[in-house]
Formats: C-alpha cells, sequence, structure tokens
C-alpha cells in the first residue's frame, strides 16, 4: 500500500528536500565527481602540472597483479568474516532466545563489543596475540604452535578476522534475536506436536522464517568487512605481511595517502564505488523485497 | 576528495592561528612525538626569547607520511606552513614540487644570511644537496644504522662481549652460538629495507639505482638486485630458516624484542641508543655494522636516515627572513650538542661534534660515536652519496613485501629481489612521467 501527500504549492516540495539535496551534493556527489574526475590525472603529489592521461589509471590497475591479489584477499576476508560472524551470532542469538533466567544480563554482554570502536578492537587483538607481548602467543607456544603473524601472512589474517568478526557479532546478534522473537511461537509449538525435534524445527520452521534477515545481514556484512574494516587492518597488520591482509580499501589509502599516487588512488576508489553500487542494488532488489516489516 | 575538505579545515585553523599577533610568525610542522616533541618545542622557546622579531610554532601533525600529506594539501589550498620536516624517503617528492619549495641555500643567500655547507657533516648533506651540491634542505634528525648486542646474553654463550662480531659471517657464528645457549632470538633488526638493502649497498659500494642512485636523474631505475645484495639476502633467508634471524616487523616494532632481552642482537637505527638505555634491564653494546669482508671496498660509509627541514613558498618575503634567522639559530653548537646528547642523532655540524667530543660525553656514553663514524669513515661515492627516489614511500613497500616473502620462505632472495626492482621501477616510471 502507498501513501501519498498532495502538495499544492509548487515551492514548498522543493524548499523541504532542499536541506537533504544540499548535503548529498556536497558530502556525496561532489567528492565522488572528483574521484572519478580524479582518476583521470596523473599528477605529482603538489598538483604543479596534472595531465588529463583518459583511462590510463585503470589500465594500469588492472595490469597490477598485485591488485588483483587485493581482491582476492577481499573476497577471502569478507567471506570468513560474514561466514564465521554471521553462523557465531545466529548461534548465539538462538541460545538467548531459549534462555529463561539472566536473560538481559547475557544480552546486554552479548552487544557490548559493538560499542567497542574498530581501531581499539584491533589493538585489542593486536595485545592479545602480539607475537613478542601476547599472552595468547605464549598460551599458543604451549600447544606447540609458532605464532608470528609477521611472518606468517595465513595467521595475520586469522588475526584480523577474529577482530573484525568479534566487533561485529553484537550486530548479527542483535537482528538475528530480533528475528527469532517474531516468530510466532504457535508454529513452533504446532511443529513440536507433530513431534518434531528441535534440531528439526530449527531446520524446517526457525531458519526458512529467518532467512530474509541472514540475507539483509549478509550484505549488511560484506559491506562491513570491505569498508568499516580499514581501522582494524590499520591497527594490526598494516596489509602486511607480503600484502595477505592488504584488502581494497586499505590499497586505496596507501596508494594515495602514503604512497600520493593520487590518480591511481581515485582509480581504485572508482572501482570500490561501482562495488559499492553494485551491493546496494542487490539488496535493495533481493532483500528490501522479501523482509517485512 | 579527503584532500579538499582537509584542506579546508586545515585553511580555516591557519586563519585563526595567524591573526593573533603583531610578531611574525613561522609555523614548523613536524613528527617528532614524546620526548623528541618536546624538545622541538624547547628550541623554539630558546630561539623565540632569543629575539622580537619572530615567533616559532612547532605544530605536531603526526607521523612523517601524515605531516606530508597534511602539507600538501595546505599548500594546495594556498597556506603552507613555513618549515616541513620532511623525512628522507620523501626528499625526491619535494625536490621535484618546483615552485613549492625553497631551496634553502638559496634562501639563505637572498636573506644574506651567513651560511657555510661545509661546516655540515659531508654524509648528511650529500644526501639532500643537487648534483651542483647545493644544500636544498636543511638537516636536522639524522641517525644510521648500528648493532647493538645484549652483553649478558653474550656472556652466557661464551662470546666476548667487548667484541661483538664485525663481518656478517662472525654474526652468523655468535648468532648460532647464542641460539645453542638458549636464545628465544639470536638476532632481529628494524628498518628491513634501510639496513639490510640501502645502507647495506652504500656499504659495500655498490648501486642501489642507476644514475647515482637517483641523483642524476628522474630516469633512475633500481638495480638492488646485484649479487652482493642477493647473496645476503638470501644468507639472511637461511639463517630465518635455521632460526638464527627473527623477523619481526618493518618498522621499529623489533626494537621492543631486543629490549625485553628477547633478541640478543638488533641491527636498527642509532637514534633508538636514548631508548634502549632507558629501557633496557641489561648490559648493552653498540657496534659497527657488519660487513663482508671479500667484497672490495667495503665497508664504505652507511647513509642516513631520519628528515630535514624545508622550507615552502610563502606569500611575505618576511617569513623567509625569519626562517634564515632560526637555521643559523638551530645550526649553533650549543643547540646541535645538546640535541646530539639528548636523543642520540647525530650532530650536523662538524663543530657540534668536536664540542661534543672534547666535553668527554663519548667516554661517558660509551659507543655513542659509532654512527658518526660509520657515516664519516670515508668520502662519500656516487653509491654511498644517499638515494633520491620518486615514490620512495610505495617502493620501500614493495622492498618490505618482498623480503617479508623470503623470510617466510616463498621466494628466493635473487626472485624476491628481481620482482621488488621490477615492481619498483613500474612506480619510478610513473614518478618520472608525472613530474616530466
Amino acid at each position: 500500500m502507498e501513501k501519498r501527500a498532495l502538495f499544492r504549492s509548487r515551492w514548498l516540495p522543493y524548499a523541504l528536500i532542499a536541506p537533504q539535496l544540499a548535503v548529498s551534493l556536497a558530502f556525496f556527489f561532489w567528492p565522488a565527481g572528483q574521484t572519478l574526475y580524479w582518476s583521470t590525472l596523473l599528477q605529482d603529489a603538489f598538483a604543479a602540472h596534472p595531465q588529463f592521461v583518459g583511462l590510463d589509471n585503470f589500465k594500469a590497475l588492472f595490469a597490477d597483479e598485485t591488485y588483483f591479489a587485493s581482491f582476492r584477499v577481499t573476497a577471502v576476508f569478507s567471506l570468513l568474516v560474514a561466514a564465521t560472524g554471521l553462523s557465531i551470532s545466529l548461534l548465539l542469538a538462538v541460545f538467548a532466545d531459549r534462555v529463561v533466567r539472566g536473560a538481559t544480563l547475557y544480552k546486554t554482554l552479548l552487544i557490548w563489543p559493538y560499542a567497542v570502536a574498530p581501531a581499539v578492537a584491533g589493538v585489542l587483538w593486536l595485545f592479545l596475540l602480539s607475537p613478542s607481548i601476547g599472552i595468547l602467543t605464549y598460551a599458543l607456544r604451549g600447544f606447540g604452535v609458532d605464532w608470528n603473524y609477521y611472518v606468517d601472512g595465513g595467521q595475520a589474517l586469522v588475526l584480523v578476522v577474529i577482530a573484525a568478526v568479534w566487533k561485529q557479532i553484537s550486530y548479527n546478534f542483535l537482528f538475528f534475536l530480533a528475528g527469532l522473537q517474531s516468530i510466532p511461537p504457535s508454529l513452533v509449538e504446532a511443529a513440536a506436536i507433530d513431534g518434531a525435534g528441535p534440531v528439526k524445527r530449527f531446520w524446517t520452521i526457525v531458519f526458512p522464517l529467518l532467512s530474509p534477515t541472514a540475507f539483509f545481514l549478509l550484505v549488511v556484512n560484506i559491506v562491513y568487512a570491505f569498508f568499516d574494516t580499514f581501522a582494524i587492518i590499520d591497527a594490526t597488520t598494516q596489509g602486511g605481511p607480503a600484502r595477505a591482509t592488504q584488502i581494497l580499501v586499505f590499497k586505496v589509502y596507501e596508494d594515495g595517502f602514503k604512497g600520493l599516487d593520487l590518480g591511481g588512488s581515485a582509480a581504485q576508489s572508482a572501482v570500490l564505488m561501482a562495488i559499492v553500487i553494485g551491493l546496494t542494488v542487490v539488496q535493495f532488489r533481493w532483500v528490501e523485497r522479501k523482509v517485512k516489516y | 576528495m579527503h584532500i579538499k575538505h582537509l584542506t579546508l579545515a586545515l585553511g580555516a585553523a591557519g586563519l585563526v592561528a595567524t591573526q593573533a599577533h603583531a610578531q611574525t610568525e613561522i609555523q614548523w610542522w613536524h613528527s617528532m612525538a614524546g620526548k623528541l616533541g618536546d624538545k622541538v618545542g624547547e628550541i623554539a622557546q630558546k630561539f623565540n626569547a632569543s629575539q622580537t622579531e619572530f615567533k616559532v610554532v612547532p605544530v605536531y601533525k603526526g607521523q612523517y607520511d601524515e605531516s606530508m600529506t597534511a602539507a600538501i594539501a595546505a599548500y594546495r589550498s594556498g597556506n603552507p606552513p613555513g618549515i616541513l620536516q620532511v623525512f628522507e624517503v620523501g626528499t625526491a617528492t619535494m625536490m621535484a614540487a618546483k615552485g613549492a619549495v625553497k631551496p634553502v641555500y638559496q634562501m639563505m643567500a637572498e636573506q644574506h644570511e651567513k651560511f657555510d655547507p661545509k661546516a655540515y657533516l659531508p654524509a648528511v648533506t650529500s644526501y639532500y644537496s643537487d648534483t651542483k651540491g647545493n644544500l636544498l634542505s636543511m638537516p636536522f634528525n639524522s641517525s644510521t644504522q648500528v648493532l647493538y648486542v645484549n652483553k649478558d646474553a653474550f656472556k652466557k654463550a661464551g662470546l666476548d662481549p667487548a667484541n661483538p662480531p664485525k663481518t656478517w659471517p662472525e654474526m652468523e657464528k655468535a648468532a648460532a652460538k647464542l641460539k645453542e645457549s638458549g636464545a628465544a632470538c639470536a638476532y632481529t633488526t628494524g628498518w628491513q629495507s634501510w639496513v639490510q638493502l640501502e645502507s647495506f649497498s652504500a656499504w659495500h659500494n655498490v648501486p642501489f639505482a642507476t644514475k647515482q642512485n637517483g641523483f642524476g636523474g628522474l630516469d633512475t631505475r633500481l638495480e638492488f638486485n646485484g649479487p652482493v645484495q642477493v647473496k645476503h639476502i638470501q644468507n639472511l633467508g637461511d639463517w630465518a630458516k635455521k632460526g638464527l634471524f627473527t623477523y619481526a616487523g618493518r618498522k621499529d616494532e623489533p626494537l621492543g624484542k631486543f629490549m625485553s632481552g628477547e633478541c640478543a642482537m638488533i641491527t636498527t637505527s642509532s637514534g633508538s641508543y636514548a631508548n634502549i638505555k632507558a629501557n633496557a634491564k641489561f648490559e648493552f653494546g653498540v657496534a659497527r655494522l657488519p660487513y663482508y669482508a671479500d667484497v672490495k671496498g667495503a665497508p664504505q660509509n652507511t647513509i642516513i636516515g631520519g628528515a630535514t627541514l624545508w622550507v615552502m613558498t610563502q606569500k611575505d618575503p618576511k617569513i623567509y627572513k625569519g626562517i634564515s634567522k632560526f637555521f643559523t639559530f638551530l645550526s649553533s653548537p650549543e643547540i646541535q650538542m645538546d640535541w646530539h646528547e639528548s636523543t642520540g642523532y647525530v650532530p650536523i655540524t662538524l663543530a657540534a661534534f668536536e664540542a661534543t667530543k672534547k666535553s668527554g660525553f663519548y667516554e661517558k656514553n660509551p659507543g655513542f660515536d659509532i654512527a658518526i663514524n660509520e657515516l664519516s669513515a670515508k668520502a662519500p661515492t656516487a653509491n654511498s652519496k644517499g638515494l633520491r627516489l620518486g615514490n620512495f614511500v610505495q617502493i620501500r613497500n614493495v622492498i618490505d613485501e618482498e623480503l617479508e616473502a623470503v623470510w617466510g620462505g616463498k621466494k628466493t632472495a635473487k626472485d624476491a629481489l628481481n620482482d621488488g626492482v621490477k615492481r619498483g621501477n613500474e612506480l619510478l616510471e610513473k614518478f618520472q612521467k608525472a613530474n616530466k
């Protein structure tokens, strides 16, 4: 059902949306336009003489194998973050949903990590897993694991995935819990009367009803892993060792702000912009239609 | 896009800052944190108290790369600081920025300020001069690489603590003994690209890049994949496998492992002396960077790291006057001696070095003068003057990545250095194109 308001005035509707438009133009469209423009320029750091080079920056980007390597790292990282994060939080939400005593305390504690800034989450795990001073490092050594993520790229990836997942569990947990609580108990009870066990009830009734939430969270988590994990990476591995944790956003930052290669960095931003637009389209076309408010 | 926003914010901040005083204010953007930052404030304070016309205002702008990015943004919006501290790897970028910077030799001449480049340490000035020998930026904090050893660990391993290894083969033997004696980590290194390739090449008098390591022009290309470098990196890679060398990070992270007593030897910046002295709970010794005795001409001289002060183009010529006066003040033996003794950076003038020697400071702090001796051991050659490479920050990243692949056993030294040269050269080509 659609709701429509009718405006008789010619200018009022425009005046009402003007502030929102102004904000969008100043903070979204203008910078985005600048990025696209810069991605066609070759310029020195001080912009003494920018040269128009057309699509050269993009050509160089797609001829660069390290860029594809960064794509692979990002894909692996995002999938790991989304998959681990969603499964753990779903498990926690299902348990929390069944807790009878102390439920509020339990839920509150689970939501805490969300209040922690990504950089802090990164530093926290960095201290726990630092090769020289980490407590967990000593524990791992006891199990015969030589933990040194400065050398071992796989371990570095594990470190950033743990930090990123830990930070995001609360968010996922909240949505899953809300989703679980909106499932009518009568459905589950009916199945129980028909003789379905808890596992069967979960997979045949609860999980399908939860799937719109899960799909929404999947998109959100992938976007999170793509962009919001920047601070975690910056605070821990800085993309290393040997680019093992260099995700796309971090490469944009490194090339642009550290390397002062503004054209190449802008071209990478443009590619990222395309990816976000793609993800947003997916979310609107698939998710918004299925989720019932 | 971010730069534009940053620019606006910085511009606004600049306006507020400059309105209040009648004195000519000189903004000095630097990257000296902690105790070093206090020292920078102290120097500015002393200068401001010594006269009334100018006021130097030091502002901490984050790490080297951050303050450089901030200054570029400020320049683009037409409001650059008077003085900007730039690390040595940013030198080529600053040099190429004609119109954005004022060469120091030129400014000093225009302001009729007495200025003799020969009064400065040649190993320092050579890094920051053009091919004609004109000094482009003012040396400030310079350090070089030394070997620190844990004397207690040496005693435990049955090694002579008064006689640390001089060559890399001796290093291997010492590391093996240290490992046998139960040391968790025998040897580590800070700043691997700087120590194990950049200065290593100068120390062995082999080129790091063509065209006199880039001093001769923008068409320079890397060549650190020569036999001497390959042999060394392969050795380190083999030692990593045998547990004689432990990689612990790209920058200063490994220092913690040495200070905690975990690693018995480290090659890193001479600027770490004060830090080690304050934090190490064991007796430590300082020695010269090891070398390969079978390489002809080794040891030559090491190259410096650290930063210099660049003068950025100003609208108000009065500011140049103030900066010239300040630079003269900064180079005075008293200021330099104090800076050298309290930080561990080398004194930038010969006069300050002599004065420190006479004061008996080096007897009380054995090993403190090793850095200067390494730098001034021989007159710098084309291979040991320094490095002048565009996009050097990214090139260092490339080198770090390739070295990490060797330490992790994923590549041989030969492949890694060849790949590093290839990828680095792409960055040099790009820089050449952008700065035609």
